[in-house]
């Protein structure tokens, strides 16, 4: 039988731990387990056989670390090979009754992924794939992916599966007892990611015994469509004489593991200190429990690497700051690369209340998919929050979807051949929860009934590629009021139709239906409450206005979703409307407001640098402010930090300070169509194989502050992309850091290779392990001990 | 050697002034310490407080340390452990949580990083010694200063052998990159000898 055919109808025995046992039989500690299948097969073949004649369905072959990280090329087919041919003698050696399967075993990598770790996403996949491969090409039934604590390589390798076999794949997860995942993923936001992704069956493996993973199970349950897997360690290890013992016993194990499958847990068996005994005795238990029958839970789930957001309930806000439409500071950020600028736009949002964070960078002038992904990599830094992938360009979609660490909302499709025929397979592959709007061929149909008609449409193509109403979101095209009275009626009839009669979630891009009119906020506010009455799932809009917030709290507390109204009375303070503050010197002379600026820069406060800036924007020119006031204040500063009077933190909070007032007055000027004057061209990275850049932040931070443009190409950077970036930015200076001693070849072999392409730039170097004698071995112009000094360097440089 | 163990310790509070010594600074302001503290309240409840660890039988000859299953040269480990028989070697981490927050904060406000960069080094700190008052006091044994690869002259390398024997990724999330830097960064492994 097919196994997917057996997990439909079937309790599914796996196996057992494997390791303990191998240890018996002299496995040494810091010994990789894999090789015993090939220089003990027959000890591999007898645990194996026990576990099917103990009752297991599934057997894993012995390849839990094999992958191409720990071994060469050679010796993992080897290993794979052996591994599989072992599982199958015995198989056809056991000799007792029932379905019996083999499963390719994958676990973790050993690596950490990048941003936390040194893999790279698409290099953890490729280490995958090669598993897989093998495993395919010698037979296995089925994949599973266990013990992984990383949401993200969780995914490389669930990808990986997918996209070089079409086997089923069982993928489990070790939860802590926080109930999460190291990196911090909820039970929901997994199977949020992995359901997406097609995973056969979800579960929970190793860390834990089976009561302490009860809690991660329930919440399994509720949030799974497809079997749920249990398969805990047997209980906690200890040393007696000795002697690892587990606390557990087999019957606690059998009767703990029962109740959960009385509660629905379908795919059952154990890990570390489990044994055939163990695997009996829970068969002996469980083998009249009535396989619970699987339902659609029917929800629409969007997740990040920590959260789950469910929509439905309440009102789900997206914020849609992240867009250069109509904003010239945002458009100058992307074509300057300014990734900051958008980071901050993304945490002020989630600051504000968002939900989920709205991405669109695209510009004529900038490559998209290049941008996009690169923002999404960033993002992921910084905010926990779900992200929705806004791209009308299907490779940059691609692209970002295949980096997302979750599952992302997709922003959009619509009733247009072309469009569902480019976004549907995207959605199928990575998962996500499309936004579909209610347009096609024909344009924006006038009435309700031919928007839910394209709805209709779109739903049918949708199930031809095997993805349900759940993960679409229809939004009926919010449009001005001030061409047409009635459009804004027409939208709510269709909204309302779409969610009573084809019972899908709607989204509304709210802000469009007061396009022209005056005072937009109080239009929009109105419409977002009318929208959210007739049934309204979520909102792109501008968490920045008070009016919408204000109505989504009182909605929310009116609708009985607010308990005792405490989130609105949380929230209101923030929206009491106060008197415009006046500064304490309005009307005095300019010269009241510089020191008062100067003083705010060397204190450290930022909100207030940007205040006074802003204010002095309106009679001092721009550059004034930067050379009279910012750079003397900075100059303050480093004096004392090269004195050793100021310290690290307070040179940051200051430059920090004068960041926000820079802040003003880029937007000032971009306002005013000019672009400001750097004094000089500086690229700075972190070399190949280093990944510290906190020491190389710092130095950007006050290189920028000074008014260099800085060209920050991040972290573990190879040398050709550093010396065509010093090429093609036409560099005065480059600044490169390494920490590690490990990383000062990857160092020198930069410095040579820039030397080679780009002669008239001069190459400064600093990080902990470098010396001023060093700098010179290696071929740098000079050694930086600090920041400042780098600053300094640089201005003797651009002079 | 024995198994390896796996152990969760409780923590002491915070030390301000440790955390102070660690970003730098040599006294504080009230602005200062008032950032300090706002850190040390975002950071409150991310903290992990996780130990794998294992005995190995120690000889010493000369520079080479000889645990049995691998040995390490290494004239001041040599001269840390002389004297004993056994050694504890272990691997701690302060989790993942404040690696997100040093992130986060690198590109949003590199001075609180910097002081989430002292908070983790302060509660990484604080967990090895938790660990060994704890081991010390539950087996009525002694230990010496505990010593980590890097110190002096016991290579990094020993890292690979320290993860090898302790299954750091597995029991405790603990994974070892290419150059030989551990991910949680936040993460200590160390000899201890039993006096």
């Amino acid at each position: 039988m097919d196994f997917r055919e057996f997990l439909k109808s079937n309790t599914v025995y796996l196996d057992g731990g494997m390791g303990t046992l191998l240890q018996k039989r002299g496995l040494l500690p810091g010994e990789l387990p894999e090789r015993r299948g090939v220089t003990h097969p027959e000890d591999v073949i007898e645990i194996h056989r026990e576990y099917f004649q103990a009752g297991s369905n599934v057997v894993s072959t012995n390849t839990f670390g094999a992958n191409s990280l720990k071994l060469d090329d050679e010796e993992l087919e080897i290993i794979i090979k052996a591994a599989v041919d072992n599982a199958r003698i015995a198989r056809d050696t056991s000799g007792t009754d029932g379905e019996k399967f083999i499963a390719l075993d994958i676990g973790p990598t050993g690596r950490m992924l990048s941003p936390l770790g040194d893999l790279d996403f698409e290099e953890a996949v490729e280490v995958f794939a090669k598993t897989v491969r093998l495993g395919v090409k010698y037979g296995v039934d089925l994949i599973i992916i266990e013990t992984m604590n990383d949401s993200y390589e969780t995914k490389a390798a669930l990808l990986a599966a997918k996209e070089n076999s079409s086997l089923p794949v069982i993928v489990t997860n070790a939860y802590g007892e926080d109930g999460k995942l190291m990196t911090g993923a909820t039970p929901a936001a997994m199977v949020a990611m992995l359901e997406g992704m097609g995973a056969d069956a979800i579960g929970a493996n190793c860390s834990l015994g089976p009561k302490q993973l009860t809690g991660v199970i329930r919440e399994l349950l509720r949030s799974a469509s497809v079997p749920v897997v249990l398969k805990p360690n047997a209980g906690l290890p200890r040393y007696e004489n000795g002697e690892t013992v587990f606390d557990v016993t087999p019957e606690e194990f059998s009767s703990d593991i029962s109740a959960l499958m009385t509660e629905g847990v379908r795919v059952v068996g154990g890990c570390c200190g489990t044994t055939p005994e163990y695997i009996s005795a829970l068969v002996r238990e469980t083998k009249n429990i009535k396989p619970a029958p699987l339902s659609d839970k029917n929800m629409t789930v969007v997740s990040s690497y920590t959260h789950a957001v469910a929509f439905g309930e309440k009102p789900v806000l997206i914020g849609e700051r992240i867009n250069p439409t109509g904003k010239k500071r945002f458009k100058q950020a992307l074509l300057e690369k300014d990734i900051d600028y958008i980071l901050t736009e993304a945490v002020n949002q989630e600051e504000r209340g968002a939900h989920v964070l709205d991405v669109n960078v695209g510009l004529p002038e900038i490559d998209e998919r290049e941008m996009l992904t690169l923002c999404i990599k960033e993002l992921q830094a910084v905010t926990a929050l779900p992200l929705q992938i806004d791209t009308s360009s299907p490779v940059a979609m691609e692209s970002a979807l295949r980096r997302y660490n979750g599952k992302a909302m997709v922003n959009s499709v619509n009733g247009k051949a072309e469009s569902m025929a480019a976004v549907f397979p995207l959605v199928k592959k990575y998962g996500g929860v499309v936004v579909a709007l209610t347009l096609d061929e024909g344009g924006i149909p006038s009435t309700a009934e031919g928007r839910v008609k394209i709805a209709r449409k779109i739903l049918r193509e949708a199930e031809r590629y095997g993805i349900s109403k759940k993960d679409i979101i229809f939004d009926t095209l919010a449009m001005t009021i001030s061409a047409d009275t009635g459009a804004a009626r027409v939208t709510l009839d269709a909204l309302e139709r779409i969610s009573r009669e084809l019972g899908c979630k709607t989204s509304l891009g709210v802000s469009n239906v007061s396009f022209g009119l005056p005072n937009r906020d109080t239009v929009n506010s109105t419409f977002f409450a009318l929208a959210l009455d007739r049934g309204l799932s979520c909102a792109i809009m501008n968490p920045y206005s008070a009016e919408m917030m204000k109505v989504y709290y009182a909605y929310k507390a009116l609708s009985g979703l607010d308990e005792m109204c405490a989130e609105y009375i949380e929230s209101a303070p923030e929206f009491t409307v106060s008197e415009p503050t006046v500064p304490a010197s309005a009307g005095g002379v300019a010269q009241d407001f510089s020191s008062e600026l100067q003083r705010a820069i060397i204190k450290g406060f930022k909100e207030k640098a940007a205040e006074i800036t802003a204010e002095l924007l309106k009679q001092v020119k721009p550059l004034d402010i930067v050379n009279g006031e910012i750079i003397p204040a900075l100059n303050t500063v480093g004096v004392g930090f090269e004195k050793k009077t100021v310290y690290l933190p307070q040179l940051l909070t200051s430059a920090e300070a004068a960041k926000s007032a820079f802040e003003c007055i880029k937007s000032f000027m971009a306002k005013d169509g000019e672009s400001d004057v750097k004094i000089g061209s500086v690229v700075i990275a972190t070399v190949h194989g280093d990944i510290h850049d906190i020491g190389k932040n710092i130095v950007k931070l006050l290189l920028e502050n000074y008014g260099f443009k800085v060209t920050d190409l991040g972290k573990d950077v190879p040398p050709e992309k550093v010396a065509e970036a010093v090429k093609n930015e036409k560099a005065q200076l480059l600044g490169l850091s390494a920490l590690m001693t490990t990383t000062v070849p990857a160092m020198e072999k930069t410095i040579e290779l820039v030397r080679s392409t780009s002669h008239d730039c001069k190459i400064v170097v600093g990080g902990a392990v470098l010396t001023e004698e060093y700098a010179k071995m290696i071929g740098a112009d000079k050694y930086a001990a600090d920041a400042m000094e780098t600053v300094r360097y640089a201005e003797s440089v651009c002079k | 050697m024995t198994g390896v163990s796996v152990t969760s310790v409780e923590l002491p509070e915070v030390c301000v002034s440790e955390v102070m010594r660690y970003a730098g600074y040599r006294s504080a302001d009230e602005c200062a310490e008032r950032e300090i503290m706002s850190c040390i309240e975002e950071a409150s409840d991310i903290f992990s407080s996780r130990v794998a660890y294992a005995e190995l039988d120690v000889r010493i000859d000369g520079e080479i340390c000889d645990f049995g299953l691998f040995s390490v040269k290494s004239a001041a480990l040599a001269k840390n452990l002389k004297g004993s028989r056994q050694a504890v070697v272990f691997a701690a981490t302060a989790g993942v949580g404040i690696d997100r927050l040093i992130t986060r904060y690198s590109r949003l406000s590199p001075s609180r990083s910097v002081l989430f960069q002292a908070i983790g080094t302060e509660r990484v700190e604080a967990l090895c010694d938790a660990f060994c008052n704890e081991y010390a006091r539950d087996r009525g044994v002694a230990l010496k200063h505990r010593f980590s690869p890097g110190y002096a002259d016991l290579s990094l390398d020993t890292q690979r052998e320290i993860f090898k024997i302790l299954d750091c990724k597995r029991k405790i999330g603990v994974s070892l990159n290419e150059s030989l830097l551990m991910s949680p960064s936040k993460s200590v492994t160390a000899f201890v000898g039993i006096k």
